[in-house]
């Protein structure tokens, strides 16, 4: 073997050392927070959940009883999402799911729809969208109160016509500049509502 | 103040600076200065990174090969931004919920490799733990001073959304400059980000240019050549 041969190997054998020595750190880092993290996480969907279905309103383990939606297309969901359930002494109260707007300004818009038994709005809460700064993004619930109007709205107040934009006839309103942002999310709604109607009952199964 | 650490200081914030000389790190600054708040949480996440990194970087320079110096910076650097955010997801968690999306973004910052090659590699671990605040300070000023600008003229406030940041007791910081605004939405979107940074740049040319005519005048003697 000649010297630059093994200069090679050398600098190989470090840029390995290297290697092996950061993902080391990297994992025990990963170890060491795993738990912390999911824990953080499991709070965080807890609290998101209760913004929409006040904790006292339940009893049971809304986080762990679950059920488990294939895409719906009334939903516009194309993963398989979950439905958390609230009961109180085993009566159902009111069930939490996903629904997407397809047709936002810059593309889908994931919600969390709550809907009590009796299917009125427990709230809506935008979980993840690409809406224009400024204009489009007041739908966030961080930066106007436009989302929070939702709640205790059902198929019958307004009436079902009625679901749209002013622009459209309806009785929402829009934002100045941003037309499209509010009516995907109001149709996207106005849907989930009308998925909650006709199958509420299988939403509410108990799996075990 | 020593006087190795001043020549070092104004690198960093201005005669050398990342964002404004180097032209370094462009895509997270361009990004996310929109509000003065997110270019404050990507600037302390950027100021941090640096420091750790430059740090590293130079405890462990006489053992990193010469001629792979490249792969282990970067091997440092995103062990270091993982490392970083998965601890602020687990124990400060109200932070990460802010700057957690802005800490992936750090790794596309070339400020931080270039900072490792041009100065934490070759020299001792307390000019390189300077050189990383002081940069990392630098690259924060411009990230602000944009993120004012481009918040003031897009939607006429400045700090909106601080209590992100500084918790609700922060929700008054919020200053409205321009009562019933229409907004201007250009200067939110990414061209806004361009336009402002060029002015940025050109200000603090002007500004370099009137100080060397003073400087000629009075010294004869050729001042610093300008760095390349």
């Amino acid at each position: 073997m000649n010297q630059i041969q093994r200069h090679i190997l050398k600098i190989g054998f470090m840029l390995a050392v290297f290697a092996i020595v950061a993902t080391s750190l990297v994992s025990l880092t990963e170890i060491n927070t795993r738990e912390q993290i999911s824990e953080n996480e499991r709070l965080a969907l807890l609290a998101a959940l209760n913004a929409l279905v006040d904790a006292d309103r339940y009893d049971n383990d809304i986080l762990t009883d679950t059920l488990s939606l294939t895409a719906v297309t009334e939903l516009n969901t194309s993963d398989s999402s979950q439905v958390y359930r609230a009961r109180k002494n085993n009566q159902p109260v009111a069930a939490v799911f996903t629904s997407i707007a397809p047709n936002g300004y810059n593309g889908k818009i994931k919600l969390l729809v709550g809907v009590y038994y009796d299917g009125s709005l427990a709230g809506v809460r935008v979980i993840q969208h690409k809406e224009t700064p400024g204009l489009g993004d007041k739908i966030d619930s961080k930066k106007a109160d436009w989302i929070l109007k939702f709640e205790g709205l059902s198929l019958h107040n307004p009436i079902e016509s009625r679901w749209k934009v002013k622009k459209d006839g309806g009785d929402f309103d829009q934002f100045t500049g941003a037309t499209i942002t509010p009516r995907a999310i109001v149709t996207a709604v106005k849907n989930a509502l009308l998925y909650f109607k006709l199958n509420r009952e299988t939403l509410f199964e108990v799996t075990k | 103040m020593n006087s190795i650490y001043s020549p070092i200081i104004r690198d960093g914030l201005w005669k050398n600076n990342p964002a404004l000389v180097q032209l370094l790190g462009l895509c997270p600054l361009l990004a996310v200065s929109n509000t003065v708040i997110n270019g404050l949480g990507l600037g302390l996440a950027t100021i941090l990174t640096l420091v750790a990194s430059n740090g590293l970087v130079s405890l462990l320079r006489q053992h990193i090969p010469d001629e792979a110096r490249l792969p282990v910076f970067v091997l440092i650097i995103a062990s270091i931004v993982t490392i970083i955010e998965l601890s602020m997801n687990a124990w400060f968690h109200e932070l990460y919920l802010i700057l957690g999306i802005f800490i992936p973004l750090i790794v596309t910052n070339c400020a931080i490799t270039g900072r490792a090659e041009a100065f934490a590699s070759r020299n001792p671990v307390g000019p390189a733990l300077v050189d990383g605040f002081m940069m990392g300070l630098g690259f924060t000023a411009v990230l602000v001073l944009l993120g004012a600008m481009r918040e003031l003229i897009g939607m006429g406030t400045l700090f909106s959304e601080a209590h992100l940041m500084f918790g609700a007791a922060a929700k008054n910081l919020t200053i409205v400059v321009f009562d019933d605004y229409r907004g201007f939405l250009l200067a939110l979107l990414p061209p806004g980000a361009f336009i402002g940074l060029g002015l940025i740049v050109a200000l603090k040319n002007v500004i370099d240019a009137r100080q060397k005519t003073a400087s000629a005048e009075t010294v004869v003697a050729v001042a610093d050549p300008v760095a390349s």
